[in-house]
């Protein structure tokens, strides 16, 4: 499916391959996928729509059953002449895929907040549920959480306008030679590396220090959501389960059970998505701006440690052990001519690094603003997504009320008529 | 030490009673090293008060321990075979070191008692009882207590039925065997409808504890958020009201159905020693009827159990109806009850999350149909 302006593949490259140093084109790029970018919702329908099963060879050439997701795209402005919308273009993407978009999304753009993927295996299981990746309530809540996923990157400002992305959702093979083809996994072992690093920050942005305790707490507190939410489910279920057992006396009593039963299971993919939402966010934009910070500071004091270096040649004072220093003083001073090359050359390479610095500085202020504006929008994007989980949580537990009462009355009536 | 507390129930016979109970100290002991220890006899008392003619007196006050009920029991069992004796509370209980004075022990046998006299009191033929009378109205019932077979007549009563279980009946009337079948079943489902309540319990308490942890994360979360605080705290506040809750609706369990379920595992049992029995009758007077042809017995004493059999039979078949009727009344009006109360509860957690949907969340409800409109969608 070719889009009328899907983007000139120039405009589009320049964000994938170059690294993250602040160029003015880039900042005018940055203003126009800001318009641009909010467009791509609205032009194209994405949906997860089903999903299936394929056995297929893996890396060790060993038989293995997976499961496939479709993915169906189309066109957002639906002619309506005659009134039937026109039949998607239809692709199919296995979960493995789109962990490997999302760690390229997440290469690429380290200042933005990425969405989560659904868990890769049942965690949080409740009722007893096997962790089978195949089991088919697992399989339904996954899909669902894949579908948002790529709605939550299409409507996303500057990932919406990623051409990676666009390819992942129209073009089913070669799609991974792409992707691969960005070099994209070079910076994956430096930056997923430095994400798992501790680094000690010597002036860290009060603001992201805040951020990051903000998500260790509510990482803390989601999970200890999840898991009682869990087992608060188990043992509802318990109840239901023993109440099973009079149905070998009172024969209407197996309606119940059933009832029961479904209006159950409905309950756990609405709020566990936006959980999941929680959790992973914030962690990741605070590691990196850590990291940026980190190499700021770095440079800041490798410039630091040259000025000194040049101030004691100048004054021949020696302040800094080095090697040089003690030589000299051992075996004589050095001519003119060479101190005065050397000093040259040091001033030279503090030049060098105040330039460095300086861009490093201007690397890190650009990143700070990147992130803040990410993170706001983040924020209100939680605050209302949860507030809606709220809501629906809300909603259905009412619902589950209203069955409740209707089983309990139609008992009463039975009970009545003994 | 008096210990009180009351309970009201008419009878249709014209008397109330009310039973009350009493801790009376026996004697206090001080021994060498100071220990008090407490000799403490547990009883019951009653007030009888009664307009009917038939009494002396139009109010009596009695103390009563549970052996006296038991000594009722085996005495109206004795006379009226084939009669269907509501049954006492559990001697012991089987549930581990539970102490014979804890309130909730006592407070359950008490209302047990209760029922069982008032049980007798309704009963056209029990409630004419000498014994009865004597349990109600005697200050002292030691006395009366030395009267009647004694444990060796017991003893007897329980080999011949061995050796007539052994022996088998001759003929069998077709409706007592459906009886039988009847009493079978019913012993079963109530048993395990018993068993089920008691574990409904269980786990709705296990549940109920679990929420009250679910909605303190709630709250716990609600401390690091701004926006999100109060939409938190009104779900937080939700699931601590169905904790609530579901502790009112284990605590109507307990009170109300459980008593009535076990009450009845135990008529079970009593209509099996009924149906017993009245085996026993009948196959005394077959063995008799049996010795008549060899003339080691003779006829009038036959003739006498022949009287008896049919007495027996007569008594149980009138009693049986009346014990369906009242089963049936008392299990429905407790499994109504229960149900009533499910129904309640659900509507009170219900309307609770509809007020705090109303005022706490929808306010930031940004979908396109508001909140009412959307529970009306769903029929809510």
């Amino acid at each position: 499916m070719i889009m009328a302006d899907s983007g000139s593949s120039e405009e589009v490259a320049v964000i994938c391959n170059t690294d993250i140093t602040s160029t003015e084109s880039e900042n005018n790029i940055i203003n126009t996928m800001v318009e641009r970018g909010t467009a791509l919702l609205k032009k194209m329908e994405i949906s997860v729509a089903e999903a299936d099963k394929r056995t297929g060879k893996n890396t060790v050439n060993m038989q293995e059953t997976y499961t496939v997701y479709l993915i169906e795209t189309r066109p957002a402005e639906t002619v309506s002449e005659g009134g039937v919308p026109p039949a998607p273009d239809t692709l199919w993407r296995r979960y493995s895929e789109f962990e490997l978009l999302r760690t390229y999304l997440l290469v690429t753009y380290p200042y933005v907040i990425i969405p989560p993927l659904p868990e890769k295996r049942a965690e949080f299981v409740w009722h007893k549920l096997s962790a089978d990746n195949l089991d088919p309530d697992f399989v339904e809540r996954r899909r669902v959480g894949l579908e948002n996923f790529l709605l939550r990157v299409a409507s996303h400002p500057v990932l919406s306008n990623d051409n990676i992305f666009f390819l992942f959702l129209t073009e089913e093979k070669g799609w991974r030679e792409a992707v691969l083809e960005t070099g994209f996994q070079d910076k994956v072992d430096s930056r997923l590396k430095s994400l798992s690093a501790m680094f000690r920050v010597k002036n860290p942005d009060k603001r992201f220090t805040a951020l990051k305790h903000y998500s260790d707490d509510l990482s803390t507190v989601i999970s200890q959501l999840l898991r009682i939410r869990a087992r608060v489910a188990d043992r509802l279920y318990g109840v239901y389960k023993v109440h099973a057992n009079y149905g070998r006396v009172f024969s209407f009593m197996m309606l119940i059970i059933f009832l029961k039963k479904l209006t159950f299971i409905v309950s756990t993919p609405v709020d566990n998505l936006l959980l999941d939402f929680g959790c992973f966010y914030h962690q990741s934009v605070c590691k990196k701006h850590e990291l940026v910070q980190y190499e700021l500071e770095m440079a800041a004091q490798d410039l630091t440690y040259k000025k000194q270096q040049k101030e004691e040649l100048a004054t021949g004072t020696v302040r800094i052990f080095s090697l040089k220093g003690m030589t000299s003083k051992l075996f004589g001073q050095e001519t003119q001519e060479q101190r005065e090359s050397k000093v040259a050359a040091l001033e030279q390479s503090i030049q060098e690094g105040e330039d460095a610095l300086k861009e490093k500085n201007a690397e890190s202020q650009e990143f700070v603003e990147k992130a803040w504006t990410d993170i706001e929008r983040f924020k209100e994007q939680k605050d209302k997504d949860l507030r809606e989980a709220l809501i629906s949580y809300a909603i259905m537990q009412i619902s589950m009320c209203k069955k409740g009462i209707q089983v309990w009355s139609n008992a009463k009536e039975c009970f009545n008529k003994m | 030490i008096l210990l009180h507390t009351a309970c009201k129930l008419q009878s249709r016979l014209n008397y109330s009673i009310r039973c009350s109970r009493d801790l009376k100290v026996n004697n206090l002991n001080v021994d060498n090293e100071g220990e008090v220890t407490v000799y403490m006899k547990f009883s019951f008392r009653f007030l009888l008060q009664t307009t009917c003619s038939e009494f002396d007196s139009s109010q009596y006050e009695v103390r009563r321990r549970y052996q006296d009920f038991l000594w009722l029991k085996s005495r109206l069992e004795d006379n009226y075979p084939t009669l269907i004796v509501h049954p006492l509370p559990e001697k012991f209980v089987m549930k581990g070191m539970v102490d014979r004075f804890n309130d909730d022990f006592i407070e359950t046998r008490r209302k047990a008692l209760h029922r069982f006299l008032n049980r007798i009191s309704e009963h056209p033929i029990l409630s004419n009882s000498h014994y009865f009378k004597v349990f109600l109205t005697e200050e002292e019932l030691a006395p009366h207590r030395k009267q009647g077979p004694g444990f060796l007549s017991r003893m007897g009563e329980t080999m011949r039925t061995m050796a007539n279980s052994v022996r088998g009946l001759r003929s069998k009337l077709e409706e007592f065997d459906v009886m039988q079948e009847y009493v079978e079943d019913f012993s079963n489902k109530i048993c395990s409808v018993d068993k089920v309540t008691q574990r409904i319990i269980k786990e709705q308490r296990e549940y109920m504890d679990e929420l009250k942890h679910y909605s303190s994360t709630y709250f716990q979360w609600a401390e690091s958020e701004k926006e999100l605080a109060e939409p938190l705290k009104g779900i937080g506040s939700c699931v601590e009201r169905c904790s609530k809750e579901t502790q009112e609706q284990v605590q109507h369990l307990s009170e109300v159905l459980v008593p009535a379920l076990h009450e009845y595992v135990l008529c079970a049992d009593t209509l099996k020693a009924v149906m017993r029995r009245r085996n026993n009758i009948q196959a005394e007077f077959e063995a008799k009827n049996e010795a008549l042809a060899s003339r080691k017995t003779d006829q009038e004493m036959v003739d006498d159990l022949a009287d008896r059999v049919e007495q027996a039979n007569n008594a149980l078949r009138g009693d049986w109806s009346r014990w369906r009727t009242s089963m049936r009344a008392d299990l429905k009006s407790a499994l109504i009850s229960s149900a009533v109360k499910n129904v309640d509860y659900y509507e009170k957690v219900s309307s609770k999350l509809k007020g705090d949907s109303f005022t706490v969340l929808s306010p930031f409800h940004i979908s396109p149909f508001s909140f009412s409109s959307e529970l009306q969608n769903l029929g809510l």
